[in-house]
């Protein structure tokens, strides 16, 4: 196994990978309780169309979130329960771009492993068990349909793009997941976790030749293929609308601002774009910009409203957002002090404090076993080093932030969703 | 291994501290302990907010956030806590742990002192509290007690408690009422504050690498000018038995797309003389794990809900089951939730299902311990429950629960109030 030291931040991480083309890490954790286990597949919800063995194929939306769901099903029961009862803490998600599976557990972790890799890599569906699972998922969606932060994330992102996929919903729509069958099920499965496309993380006080004796002892020997994907015509970056806007039962509008960003979308490339968007979005509108003073002063905003920036899936984009009285007013002093810190920079004591305070908020992050497992395997299937993030961010500077402002926030480039009380909307 | 200690620092005013190296950041957090009021409530809520604007040497948010950023990023956040019918109000900051610095940094004295200040030397005008800063952060929290309805799975256990328990303190939110925080003003919050700082009791509570001693000095450096308490007396009033005409249901209408289900039980007999680790194993084994009676019957074999679960009060003796369901289908999922009840009241519990609960709470106790904000709230909930035994000895002893233990326990839980949130075209 490869070890790899990194002084600043005092971590390690061995790594290895199986015959099978499966990339294995351990990150050595002493002196705790738990130990955790992360088994990933780069397969998102926006991965509805793929090429595979030369063909191209087209699933409905919420294929990725619903295989994740079934496959706990095994032959000789349900795996969440199997691990539950053996001392682990088991779950999974789907994101637009992964869907992992993982458990902590502070006993029996090498049995609870075995579990793991055993019931995600060999699928096991029936009509019967499709059907059930189509009640609870539409139970689930229609959940998600009365939550604000989902709606109004929503029609920021079908705001902002007019093709990619991220502007459906993760679980796709009580409609769409009525075309899943047992059949959708298994191709997908075929494609997506063969371990070629995968990663496995394990951090915790564990023995890290013994986690890739187990993986090579339980996984499939054979390697597969990476499929191809489509996420549709290249995006413009102006945004598709400028405006979207909904009405919920909620207290006061709550509104997100967003804009398209260019740039690297692999390598360590994207890891520096993301850590120069960070660092941009926290100069601009985090708790210590005079932005958010001015708007906080005003009462234009409260302690809820964050700036973030995230990619997925062929995209990137800056978000801010909160809730507001006047979203378009936070909207219009959002714009001028982007333009603002494209045109002169951030005052340079500012940045070196909110630098400061980005490297502790990277370093915080790394007590958090979830967190790590989860940069290490997206970190892998993107093409970065995860654990080098605080060495980047060192070597960003004032400049690069505003070249950052004049490429992706211009204010033509952005569109804001609200969400808007239905007692407001009547009145 | 966390190595815990307990000392009174000063009367009424009690430090815990838990010393462990394995994490990267320490944290701290200072509550001020009365007994919920619905008179109050709202004005202690926004206490720590209002305090969190600035103090006499960082005077605005500018100057704390500056502060902040220098310190690595520390956080300094007010906390608002209700356990029982204890009302928990303070600050929670956590912050790199100095051996992660250059040296000299200091950030744990940096940050207590900074949290001392926010704390006891606040930005005042003739005595009072700063008109303005006060006013904002009434609205603010006005606009957060509203703002309860925007996640309706919350809303309607809220909903549930405030009709269930509303001649009792427990029926207060958290927050407050709304009509209580539009009355504030300065000078109401200014006596307040001077009441809570000199009457109530105060729980400290530190984790991470810094030996006891160094963490003593620092927090009794940054709160020296904190006044002398008696530490006077709370705890919740446990109210054993519901209504006996049977369990009183709430319906309300709103524009949603999925029903909300919640149900509010009395514990009753089993809180004459509480057994902790036996009621966390009960709940583990009726709705609060992935192998409970619930999770398996209502989600995975009737496909009624993508949700349902138990949670356990243990300080106020209540239990609440919630559920997002079709509107259709409340009484089907209420019928399977009221006869998993009965059958775990029954000693119906398999081996299989009692040992999954076992381990379910284990490892919850054991993995709280390996986050700091886990091993802050585990510890805080046995201070103000006082509950003598560690992490490790709760996880034995949870281990040791018997079946007749748990139907036991279940055989006196009561149903009090449902509440149903419906569509309004339902």
């Amino acid at each position: 196994m490869k070890l790899k030291s990194y002084e600043t931040i005092r971590e390690q991480a061995y790594s290895d990978r199986l015959p099978n083309g499966l990339p294995v890490f351990v990150v050595p954790k002493r002196g705790y309780n738990k130990s955790y286990a992360f088994f990933a597949t780069d397969y998102g919800s926006v991965d509805r169309r793929f090429k595979y063995g030369g063909k191209w194929l087209d699933t409905p939306e919420g294929v990725a979130h619903f295989l994740e769901h079934k496959m706990f099903d095994t032959k000789d029961g349900n795996a969440l329960t199997s691990l539950s009862a053996n001392g682990a803490s088991p779950n999974a998600f789907t994101s637009s771009d992964i869907t992992a599976y993982h458990f902590e557990s502070t006993e029996k972790f090498e049995e609870n492993l075995e579990i793991l890799l055993g019931f995600v890599s060999v699928p096991w569906f029936t009509p019967e068990s499709v059907r059930k699972e189509q009640g609870i998922i539409a139970q689930e969606i229609r959940m998600t349909e009365d939550s604000p932060d989902h709606a109004v994330y929503y029609g920021l992102m079908r705001a902002l793009f007019r093709h990619n996929p991220i502007r459906d919903s993760i679980a796709g729509t009580v409609e769409s997941i009525a075309e899943i069958t047992a059949d959708t099920l298994y191709s997908c499965h075929k494609v997506f976790y063969n371990p070629s496309n995968m990663a496995l993380c394990v951090a915790g006080d564990v023995d890290p030749e013994r986690i890739v004796a187990i993986a090579a002892g339980v996984l499939p020997g054979e390697p597969g293929e990476r499929p191809g994907r489509d996420y549709g015509p290249d995006e413009t970056k102006a945004p598709a609308s400028r405006e979207t806007a909904a009405v919920m039962e909620v207290s006061q509008p709550i509104f997100l601002i967003g804009a398209q960003a260019d740039g690297d979308r692999s390598g360590r490339g994207l890891l520096r774009l993301e850590l120069t968007g960070s660092l941009a979005l926290a100069l601009l509108a985090g708790r210590s910009s005079p932005l958010y003073m001015r708007l906080y002063e005003a009462g234009l905003i409260d302690s809820d409203f964050s700036a973030a920036f995230e990619s997925s899936s062929g995209v990137a984009y800056s978000v801010a957002g909160g809730s507001s009285r006047d979203p378009s007013a936070v909207l219009e002093e959002f714009k001028k002090a982007a333009a603002e810190l494209g045109a002169s920079g951030p005052d340079p004591e500012l940045f070196a404090r909110v630098k400061k305070a980005l490297t502790g908020s990277l370093l915080r992050a790394l007590n958090s076993f979830d967190r790590i497992c989860y940069n290490c395997a997206r970190g892998y299937f993107r093409g970065f080093d995860a654990f080098e993030s605080s060495d980047i961010l060192e070597s960003i500077t004032a400049d690069d932030v505003s070249g950052f402002a004049r490429a992706n926030l211009s204010p033509d480039d952005m569109a804001i969703s609200t969400i808007t009380p239905k007692k407001e909307a009547a009145n | 291994m966390s190595d815990v200690t307990r000392q009174i620092v000063a009367p009424g005013v009690t430090l815990t501290c838990a010393n462990t190296d394995k994490f990267k950041t320490g944290c701290m957090s200072v509550n001020l302990i009365t007994g919920l009021d619905r008179k109050t409530a709202a004005m202690s809520a926004l206490l720590p907010r209002a305090l969190r604007r600035g103090g006499a040497r960082h005077p605005d948010m500018r100057a704390v956030a500056d502060a902040l950023d220098e310190l690595y990023g520390a956080r300094i956040e007010p906390i608002v806590r209700k356990k029982g019918e204890m009302h928990c109000v303070g600050f929670f900051a956590d912050f790199i742990d100095d051996d992660f610095l250059p040296r000299g940094e200091n950030v744990l004295e940096k940050t207590a002192s900074l949290l001392g200040e926010l704390l006891l030397m606040p930005c005042t005008r003739g005595g009072l509290l700063l008109h303005d800063y006060v006013e904002g952060e009434r609205v603010n929290l006005i606009n957060d007690i509203r703002a309860g309805i925007n996640d309706k799975r919350v809303y309607a256990l809220d909903r549930l408690l405030e009709n269930m328990c509303s001649d009792e303190a427990f029926g207060t939110n958290r927050l407050g009422g709304e009509a209580a925080a539009r009355a504030v003003t300065a000078k109401a919050l200014t006596r307040h504050y001077q009441r809570l700082i000199s009457e109530s009791r105060i729980e400290i509570f530190y984790c991470g690498a810094a030996e006891q001693e160094r963490v003593a000095s620092a927090l009794t450096d940054a709160l020296s000018s904190l006044p002398g308490r008696g530490g006077g007396e709370t705890g919740s009033d446990v109210k054993l038995s519901p209504p006996s005409s049977g369990p009183r249901r709430f319906t309300e209408a709103l524009d949603v797309q999925q029903g909300k289900l919640a149900v509010g039980f009395r514990l009753g007999e089993c809180m004459k003389a509480p057994n902790y680790p036996a009621l966390m194993v009960f709940n583990a084994v009726f709705g609060g794990s992935v192998t409970s009676k619930l999770f398996l019957n209502v989600r995975e074999r009737l496909s009624l809900c993508y949700y349902a679960a138990s949670s356990v009060e243990k300080h106020k003796g209540i239990m609440t089951v919630s559920s997002g369901v079709d509107f259709s289908k409340f009484d089907d999922a209420l019928g399977e939730i009221y006869a998993q009840l009965d059958a775990v009241a029954a000693g119906d519990i398999s081996d299989w299902e009692l040992i999954s609960a076992k381990r379910a709470v284990i490892t919850s106790v054991k993995s709280a311990m390996d986050r700091p904000a886990g091993l802050e709230d585990l510890y805080f909930d046995h201070a103000v429950a006082s509950i003598k035994f560690a992490p490790d000895e709760l996880a034995a002893l949870a281990d040791s629960v018997t079946r007749e233990e748990v139907a036991s326990i279940a055989s006196g839980v009561r149903a009090d109030t449902e509440y149903f949130l419906t569509g309004e075209s339902a």
